[in-house]
């Protein structure tokens, strides 16, 4: 009596597309840049801060960010750092290999409210790559914001992320770009020490007019969350990425839940107001 | 549909009905308990106890699985994937009100969109039928407090009650009244099976007492200002952080999605399988951070998803009060006990 419907005829959230690597780099020793393109050539609607359910069948399903610039689109990018069996055979992945992709996922960020205002980015190590998918939508339309500055710190220099990218931050006159690392090496001649050394480099902006995104790890969330609230941010203008193991993606399964909230669906972006409030978020 | 009458001598002839066109479950004994399991023959609907007490699983297990497919695969390549939803007609025959009421619950969390594809299928294709209960089953239930006595309104078929030698049964969606007509086995209720009834309910009402100090509407409140109490500290330190408190809770609905191959290395399917918030690795992400690491945390978590979260965000309960968690919990823990403790400090006697 089991009834399996044609599977033609199924919509379940469950299946993915088929996304074709059609460019790979290596960033570091841990972490490979990815551009995909989707088989069925329908592709993609996505905005900053959104992610994607990437699969490969027989290992398993893995939440990554996306990291280029926001929008209706044929294809799409990522930074992926090996950290678990589905990473890791994505590491072993190149050009024409397919991926499963499922998304995009997540309430992401619509660049429009922060029209006008001064954007502060303030990303940390791998959060270089979801605040990258912000920071491409605001110097794709540069001229909709004010002052647009950029921190990034990274471990070492050797732990550096989207160099091309930070070469064209560098040089743009209409860009504040600083960068620091934790540690140096011998040929380092740049900044040195965590993130919020950087805050007293850098020019100052109008508080009250600027937005603030703020991607990396917990423990430098809580420290650049302190000096931009005593910049005289408002607890409103400061947003950032929650990192959870997003299993379903579909407000569902449970493990991405704070308190009352499932980051899949009501994150992973949120204002800091939101982030005390849930308490349990960093 | 006017409640109707089916005399006990005929209740074999009422499930073979429901057998020739649904896998039909019902109460059997387990041991010195009951579960829930199919009835495949003549033998089996003798085996049925519609006198259980409660059932060790909760009726989840028939609607959303230990472990389902939701994709299979015949390679690696991702293009050979395809869904999986399926689905069989199936009688859920003695469903306590308060199971109905998990019913509810799993309903309106599962068809909350995006909605889950595989627990629609298989609740579309879903009869059940509520069984009366006119006792607690043990001491740490608590039904009365959370309203879960009698059967939610739309969540069942047909709810019976048991008379002595007869069930009295009243019918709720259409699908309902159609078995009692097709069945042939009842007949309408007469005026000393409606008095019968009313006498039921009557010492149903005397023998299900409330056990929470307080009305639970303010359990959503209490808790809140609970939040940072030690208790939940307290009561963790008891807690292996086993899960079973989870397993048989029947609104708990959390999965895990894994994949498994098959014999041949290549084709095999991606599942979903029960999963746990009392698991220490539940809510860890990648390099190891773990938002919930402390036991407490987990602890709090589970008791707030039952008295708080599930309502916040289905308008259904999150705890349904049949004590299953602390039935089966190997350290003792009880939900009861922690609910009656965070209205220790204010007076709220309902």
């Amino acid at each position: 009596m089991t009834q399996t419907a044609n599977p033609t005829s199924i919509t379940s959230p469950y299946l993915p597309r088929v996304g074709r690597i059609v460019d790979a780099r290596k960033f570091t020793d841990k972490e490979a840049y990815y551009r995909f393109q989707f088989d069925d050539g329908a592709g993609i609607h996505y905005t900053a801060g959104q992610f994607m359910e990437v699969s490969l069948l027989g290992i398993g399903e893995a939440p990554i960010s996306i990291c280029s610039a926001p929008g209706q689109r044929d294809d799409l990018e990522m930074c992926i750092r090996t950290a678990g069996d589905v990473t890791g055979a994505i590491h072993k992945l190149g050009v024409g290999d397919a991926v499963g992709l499922r998304g995009a996922f997540g309430n992401g960020f619509d660049m429009n409210t922060v029209a006008g205002k001064d954007l502060l980015f303030v990303a940390g190590g791998l959060g270089l790559a979801p605040c990258r998918s912000f920071i491409l939508a605001a110097l794709n339309d540069r001229k909709k914001f004010g002052k647009v500055t950029i921190l990034y710190s990274a471990r070492t220099p050797k732990d550096l992320l989207f160099a091309d990218d930070l070469k064209v931050w560098a040089s743009r006159k209409d860009v504040q770009f600083l960068l620091t690392v934790d540690r140096g090496d011998e040929n380092w001649k740049g900044n040195t020490g965590v993130i919020t050394t950087l805050f007293r480099k850098m020019e100052k902006l109008n508080p009250s007019n600027t937005a603030a995104f703020i991607i990396g790890p917990p423990i430098m969330f809580k420290f650049a969350v302190l000096e931009v609230l005593a910049m005289g941010l408002r607890k409103n203008s400061i947003f950032c990425s929650l990192e959870r193991r997003m299993k379903c993606g579909l407000g569902k399964c449970g493990h991405c839940q704070i308190r009352n909230v499932y980051v899949c669906q009501e994150g992973p972006i949120f204002t800091y107001a939101e982030v005390m409030r849930l308490r349990e978020g960093i | 549909m006017l409640p109707q009458i089916l005399p006990k001598e005929k209740f074999g002839q009422f499930v073979s009905f429901l057998m020739t066109e649904h896998k039909v479950v019902a109460p059997m004994a387990k041991g010195p308990q009951f579960a829930f399991g199919e009835v495949e023959s003549a033998q089996d609907v003798q085996a049925i106890r519609m006198d259980y007490d409660i059932s060790i699983l909760p009726l989840k297990k028939y609607l959303l699985p230990t472990h389902e497919a939701l994709l299979e695969f015949g390679s690696r390549d991702p293009a050979t994937a395809t869904a999986v939803v399926k689905s069989q007609p199936l009688v859920i025959l003695g469903a306590h009100p308060y199971d109905l009421h998990a019913l509810a619950t799993l309903d309106a969390a599962m068809r909350t969109e995006p909605a889950d594809a595989n627990y629609i299928a298989r609740a579309d294709a879903t009869t059940v039928i509520g069984m009366n209960i006119g006792s607690y089953a043990n001491d740490q239930q608590f039904m009365a407090d959370m309203g879960t006595t009698e059967p939610p309104e739309g969540a069942f078929d047909l709810f019976m009650t048991d008379l002595g030698d007869r069930y009295y049964i009243e019918s709720g969606r259409p699908k309902g009244a159609e078995i009692v007509k097709y069945s042939g086995a009842c007949r309408p209720a007469g005026k000393d099976d409606h008095k019968a009834k009313l006498d039921f309910d009557m010492k149903k009402a005397e023998s299900l007492v409330k056990r929470l100090p307080y009305n639970t509407r303010y359990l959503p409140e209490l808790l809140d200002d609970s939040y940072d109490s030690l208790l939940w500290d307290a009561i963790s330190r008891r807690c292996f952080s086993c899960g079973t408190c989870t397993n048989v809770c029947p609104t708990c609905y959390c999965f895990d999605v894994q994949d498994k191959l098959n014999l041949d290395t290549v084709s095999g399917t991606r599942q979903r399988r029960w999963d746990s918030c009392q698991l220490k690795v539940f809510a860890e992400v990648a390099g190891g951070e773990n938002f919930r690491e402390h036991r407490a945390s987990r602890t709090r978590h589970r008791m707030f998803r039952k008295g708080k979260y599930i309502n916040d965000r289905t308008g259904k309960l999150g705890c349904v009060g049949c004590g299953r968690c602390i039935q089966h919990c190997v350290a003792k823990i009880s939900i009861l006990e922690a609910f009656q403790q965070i209205g220790g400090e204010a007076d709220l006697k309902a």
